[in-house]
């Protein structure tokens, strides 16, 4: 009995698991074809219509949040990633002092909720006097961004073969060249992650934004003001694209490695 | 991905390099300054603004620094359910998410391993969530169980629920929302444990007569105990501070918020940052004890 049931019971649900978890991107997809009024809530009947005039519902105000929603992404993703890779390749490479307060410094933002890193922010902003604004916000995503950028280039650095650099050494290059032309060519793949990481907090970071944004308008902001009066049914038009890219993204991603595997599993 | 990361720092003790050099230091300092300046002092001024007193003739909003412990106890007294109420959903939710997420991280990591591309494809599945605005999610589950809705209409055809009852608006509702928003934070660390489990200590227990469910218990368990960690660490922290499950204009009621329905209320509507602050560091406090608690014990039974 345990076999035969081991066998059926686990496949099965695993697929309905996986099943659940697609049931409200299933549900915000259709609902973009939605040709809905105000509040995009029963379905009147399919359109195109939306997908092709997003910016032109409610003065274009559901672009303007995207917008800014990629400008903070984009210049928040640059500096945590900049800043989280040099943090970890002083941590697997070099001896420092206050080791563990640094790695204390880096792990308890990761383990801190986000409405109390969102207030203390503010607070802070509050007290110095700093109006909150766009900058506010790229600063507060830099912030909560780092810790991760760290984690994931990090493993990266260790897997990296010394090997190499001294290579490069033994060649004659200079630190410069070293770093530019082996190591950090090396490093793309999990600095490039930590940058997709980076974003995607940024992109859909809700909480810690409402506390720092005064009146500037994210993408996830626009939605929660818009919650109570109803959704128009561009907001779906924008995450369901936002979703078809990503998806396209990360399955070519996972769609090379294993080609590459496939390929070095041949000649090996 | 970073959660593989997470799973593998509370395991694996960290080499400690030798080389020592001034790079490092250039290295390290613009980071570790930015977070000094935006998350330390931060929580520094947080703690500041928690003890602060109305100022003298001023405006709604107005604080001074003051020695204001009251503050702690007025809070307390005001919201005593919002703070019980959020760490017993965060829990409930935390272990409805390791119920959900054992069995599928257990199927793509342990079963699946022979098919390595299907097993990366239901990796991508699962956090496909994480793609589609956490809001809109949660507004989808919203109009799917409405009360209009056919999946409640069905459920009182068939007296499954009574007729006059609702789902959304309650704390049931918002016990679910934070189960689903969080259910990838779970999987993906027991994924990775699971993962590089050695079936063979399996094939050990199951040679010496155990009972599957017994190597269960006394062996798969315990090798996982790293990703139920970072698992559950990862679902608590998050949904015991949240406050867009429970907000009332999406899954939530009035006699279902949580902590941070009040924390931003308090900050962003009424201006009463003291009370906001306070409730801000009584929330951090008690997670922090919880987690070091936590993982400590959890440490020790691996070892058991």
């Amino acid at each position: 009995m345990r076999i035969s049931l081991g066998r059926w019971l686990l496949p099965v649900y695993a697929v309905l698991a996986l099943l659940f978890l697609m049931v409200p991107i299933v549900y915000t997809f259709i609902f973009s074809f939605n040709d809905s009024q105000k509040s995009n809530i029963t379905w009147r009947g399919f359109t195109l219509d939306k997908w092709l005039n997003v910016c032109n519902v409610q003065n274009g105000a559901v672009c303007e949040a995207f917008g800014n929603s990629l400008i903070i992404g984009a210049v928040a993703t640059v500096a945590a990633t900049a800043l989280g890779t040099m943090i970890a390749i002083a941590i697997v490479r070099y001896r420092f002092r206050f080791r563990s307060g640094v790695s204390l410094l880096l792990f308890l933002p990761m383990a801190t909720p986000e409405v109390v890193l969102g207030a203390g922010l503010a607070a802070q902003f509050l007290s110095v006097g700093v109006p909150k604004d766009m900058v506010t916000i790229i600063l507060a995503h830099t912030m909560f961004c780092i810790s991760f950028v760290v984690v994931t280039v990090k493993a990266r650095v260790a897997s990296l073969d010394p090997a190499l650099e001294e290579a490069g050494r033994d060649l004659y290059g200079s630190p410069g060249q070293v770093f530019l032309r082996i190591t950090f060519p090396l490093l793309l793949p999990g600095i490039l992650a930590a940058a997709l990481l980076s974003f995607a907090l940024s992109f859909d970071d809700f909480i810690i934004t409402n506390f720092n944004s005064g009146a500037v308008t994210t993408f996830p902001k626009y939605i929660y003001i818009s919650a109570s009066r109803g959704i128009p049914a561009e907001a779906n038009v924008v995450a369901s694209a936002v979703f078809i890219l990503a998806l396209v993204i990360v399955v070519s991603a996972q769609l090379s490695a294993a080609a590459r595997a496939k390929r070095l599993a041949k000649s090996g | 991905m970073a959660f593989a990361a997470f799973a593998t720092t509370t395991s694996e003790a960290e080499q400690v390099p030798r080389r020592k050099s001034p790079v490092a230091l250039l290295l390290l300092l613009p980071g570790i300054l930015y977070l000094m300046l935006f998350f330390l002092t931060p929580l520094v001024s947080l703690l500041l603004t928690s003890f602060q007193a109305p100022s003298e003739f001023g405006d709604v909003g107005q604080y001074s620094y003051a020695f204001r412990w009251e503050n702690y106890v007025q809070v307390v007294t005001d919201y005593l359910p919002h703070i019980l109420r959020s760490f017993g959903f965060a829990l409930i939710a935390t272990v409805l998410a390791l119920v959900f997420s054992y069995p599928l991280a257990y199927f793509i990591g342990v079963t699946a391993r022979r098919w390595p591309l299907a097993q990366s494809l239901m990796l991508v599945l699962v956090i496909a969530p994480f793609f589609i605005s956490f809001l809109l999610r949660t507004l989808a589950w919203k109009q799917i169980l409405s009360d209009e809705s056919f999946i409640i209409t069905s459920l009182k055809a068939v007296a499954l629920m009574a007729p006059d009852a609702h789902f959304t608006g309650t704390p049931a509702a918002v016990i679910f929302g934070l189960t689903y928003n969080f259910i990838p934070f779970m999987t993906l660390p027991l994924y990775t444990t699971l993962e590089r489990l050695d079936l063979r200590y399996l094939e050990a227990g199951s040679d010496l007569y155990a009972h599957p469910v017994e190597v269960f218990r006394r062996v798969t368990i315990p090798l996982s105990m790293p990703g139920i960690v970072a698992g559950t660490l990862l679902t608590f922290i998050p949904a015991a501070g949240d406050y867009v499950n429970a907000s009332r204009d999406f899954l939530g009621g009035p006699d279902s918020q949580m902590i941070g329905n009040v924390i931003e209320a308090n900050f962003l509507v009424l201006q009463n940052y003291p009370a906001a602050a306070a409730l801000s560091i009584i929330l951090m406090t008690v997670i922090l004890i919880i987690v070091s608690i936590y993982v400590k014990r959890a440490g020790t039974e691996e070892l058991l």
